[in-house]
């Protein structure tokens, strides 16, 4: 999630073919038959390699719906493995469709680019983690805690930040690679391991105890989530979006992958909008009036997504936290279908 | 007047006194010769004594008596403190290591280009095998052909298998045997041209080396994968494998050009002339006189240009290519089976299985230099 040169290097190349898009995605994905969606190179719950070598995970369900919207098909999708540095380059160059890969949304990515972020998958931050027998509750106890944190990342200067404003006394020890974090954690050299929340989540796993830790409440920074397209074809940017709004409002409305078909029949009218039963709201996207069905059926809801990879019951066993849907005191909202 | 004794037959030998014999002799000689050699012994001691246990009990299963988990173990039992290396989780993501993406329901194809390729390549490289002919032309070019149909598919009724899908040690035997097959004669070729009269062909032929050998391998995957597809018409992509396999043997071939340049000077002024002088073409006194024998010289070189190529192909994993390497990084976040020493099992497979294929390359490279030896041993 950090800039490099190169992408900067390239944002000026980017402007100038970002320009000349292709308004055509949709025509293109229906002749080739396929979605060419790029993944991360394995980041647990987001998007790795299940048992099975399929592709597996909260953002790579993204990318299912958005072929189960087209195609009335989740498999219908192919997957490019790529790196930081190339996945910019790759969405421009038309050599995927749409980018679902830990990409944390800022302005400078999302003007400069020449790409567009249709929303937030997962609300990620920066947090803490430290042992269950010390009995921290909030951060806000950690003045004067031994922090392990990997040196020259924006983590360093997040807590930093953090500590300076809450008044707290900033004890740090800096580490330069990630594994030795953790290990100098996992010894017992710091009281706090800080990072993202997702990825404190997916070390902790690893640890012969996961139950020995505990990740505080707090999250002291931003790093929203998302999908990505290119910019200038509005029709596929209103495909993905839609694609993402309406596995949150299949959630909202409680309407499942296992009782989707019985919803057919209920006498909610935001239900009947959303499955097609009364209105057409595919027509204007490019799609069948059942695109939403469809996602649903193949893929579930948000929730289940979020359950299904990443939730509570998952060996990552994240808390819905910020993502919970808006009603339930989180941040994920979608505009009404109507 | 004393009688002279004289023995009528020989002393029976006796066997050497034990201080200098045996096990004792051979410790005395070797590891307790002087001061220094016996506090050197003591410390190699020591240094074993510390390190041997933990990583046999890293290595071996609780059977061996070690702290390893054996495969068929479960991720539970790879999950306490002071864990050993969980082999079962190589174990159950080891097709995930082999062919990485690739369909479990069509292993059948790369199973069988890899057997065609041990039946091919076995008879090619053990000398006393006839029809090298028939069996070079199977490998080289019906061999190559048959294996990108029969795993790409979509001929013959064969399900296509897009090359994102290819993976693991497929991907990495696949790059490696292209650039190094690839790589000898596009390099034989940079190296003549080097030595070339004509201007033209010398001036270019310096140029592609210079360039290659000057930037590192993965500046230019990262041109490939990155600033390529910027620079082609919209809508129109190369396949990233085949711009990896491009890259990587353009690169090695410069560099062979080189080890082959230093066997070509290696030859005095008079084997060329000699050839000139007999009216042989150019080509036939490179081909029959000049490169058999700089070849030979250079057998070393070119191997440890092939054991470095093998393992730099591990380098395309930075550009999103699935070779083993990165099916083992990919696979080491596996959260069914987080585990203390899940990373450090996968690299350490990774690193054995690279490990046989040089060592294997190595020791072949030796058994050749033995047999092309014809009066030049040292």
């Amino acid at each position: 999630m950090q800039k490099t040169l190169l992408t900067i290097a390239l944002s000026a190349s980017l402007g100038l073919t970002a320009t000349a898009a292709h308004a055509q995605t949709l025509e293109a994905v229906k002749e080739k038959g396929y979605v060419q969606c790029g993944v991360t190179g394995g980041v647990p719950g987001f998007s790795a390699p299940d048992a099975n070598n399929n592709w597996a995970g909260l953002e790579v369900d993204f990318c299912r719906a958005l072929a189960a919207a087209i195609f009335d098909d989740a498999e219908a999708v192919r997957y490019t493995p790529l790196t930081s540095q190339e996945r910019f380059a790759a969405l421009s160059a038309g050599e995927i469709d749409v980018l679902s890969r830990t990409t944390t949304w800022t302005m400078s990515r999302d003007t400069d680019l020449g790409i567009s972020f249709i929303g937030t998958m997962y609300y990620d931050g920066q947090g803490f983690m430290v042992r269950k027998a010390d009995e921290i509750a909030s951060s806000l106890d950690l003045s004067g805690a031994a922090i392990c944190i990997e040196s020259g990342t924006t983590t360093e200067l997040n807590a930093a930040d953090y500590f300076a404003a809450n008044n707290l006394e900033f004890n740090v020890v800096v580490f330069t690679d990630q594994d030795e974090v953790v290990k100098a954690f996992e010894d017992g050299r710091c009281d706090v391991y800080t990072t993202d929340a997702s990825a404190l989540a997916a070390e902790r796993s690893k640890f012969a105890n996961p139950d020995d830790y505990i990740i505080l409440p707090e999250i002291i920074s931003k790093e929203p989530l998302g999908p990505v397209v290119r910019q200038g074809d509005s029709t596929w940017f209103n495909i993905a979006r839609w694609t993402y709004f309406a596995l949150l409002e299949a959630e909202e409305l409680g309407v499942t992958q296992a009782n989707v078909d019985e919803m057919l029949g209920a006498d909610n009218p935001s239900i009947k909008r959303l499955l097609g039963v009364e209105g057409d709201f595919g027509a204007p996207i490019g799609l069948t009036a059942d695109w939403a069905y469809r996602i649903i059926k193949h893929v579930g809801n948000y929730g289940e997504s979020f359950d299904r990879h990443v939730g509570p019951a998952t060996q990552i066993g994240l808390a819905r936290g910020l993502n919970a849907l808006w009603k339930d005191g989180g941040l994920q909202y979608a505009p009404p279908i109507r | 007047m004393s009688i002279a004794f004289v023995r009528t037959d020989m002393a029976p030998s006796q066997s050497p006194p034990t201080r200098s014999s045996g096990l004792v002799g051979w410790a005395r000689k070797n590891l307790f010769a002087t001061p220094v050699d016996t506090i050197f012994t003591i410390i190699g001691v020591l240094f074993l004594i510390w390190a041997v246990p933990p990583i046999y009990g890293f290595i071996f299963p609780t059977s061996l008596g070690g702290n390893a988990v054996a495969p068929g173990g479960t991720v539970e039992q790879c999950r306490v403190e002071n864990a050993g290396a969980c082999w079962a989780y190589i174990a159950a993501r080891f097709n995930f290591f082999i062919y990485g993406f690739y369909p479990i329901s069509e292993y059948w194809r790369p199973n069988i280009v890899f057997a065609m390729g041990a039946v091919l390549i076995v008879p090619l490289l053990w000398p006393a095998i006839p029809y090298k002919g028939i069996n070079a032309l199977l490998f080289f070019v019906v061999f190559p052909v048959v294996s990108f149909y029969l795993l790409n598919g979509g001929v013959f009724g064969l399900k296509p298998v897009p090359t994102e899908q290819w993976g693991g040690l497929m991907v990495t035997l696949i790059i490696s045997l292209v650039g190094i097959i690839c790589s000898i004669p596009i390099g034989i070729l940079l190296a003549l041209g080097r030595q070339s009269d004509l201007p033209i062909i010398k001036t270019l032929c310096v140029m592609f080396i210079e360039l290659w050998r000057a930037v590192p391998l993965i500046t230019v995957l990262f041109m490939a994968s990155i600033m390529l597809p910027l620079f082609m018409p919209q809508g129109m992509t190369v396949d990233k494998l085949l711009r990896a396999l491009v890259g990587v043997t353009l690169f090695a071939s410069a560099y062979l050009a080189e080890v082959v340049r230093g066997g070509l000077q290696a030859l005095p002024r008079g084997q060329y002339e000699a050839g000139a002088s007999l009216g042989l073409s150019y080509w036939k006194r490179m081909f029959f006189i000049i490169l058999p024998q700089a070849l030979k010289h250079v057998i070393p070189g070119i191997v440890n240009n092939f054991i470095s190529l093998f393992k730099d192909t591990s380098l395309v994993s930075i550009v999103g290519i699935f070779d083993l390497l990165n099916t083992v990084q990919a696979a080491s976040s596996d959260i069914d089976w987080a585990s203390p020493t899940q990373a450090v099992t996968g690299y350490l497979f990774a690193a054995f299985v690279f490990w046989i294929f040089c060592f294997a390359m190595s020791r072949y490279s030796l058994f050749m230099e033995r047999r092309l030896n014809t009066g030049h041993k040292r």
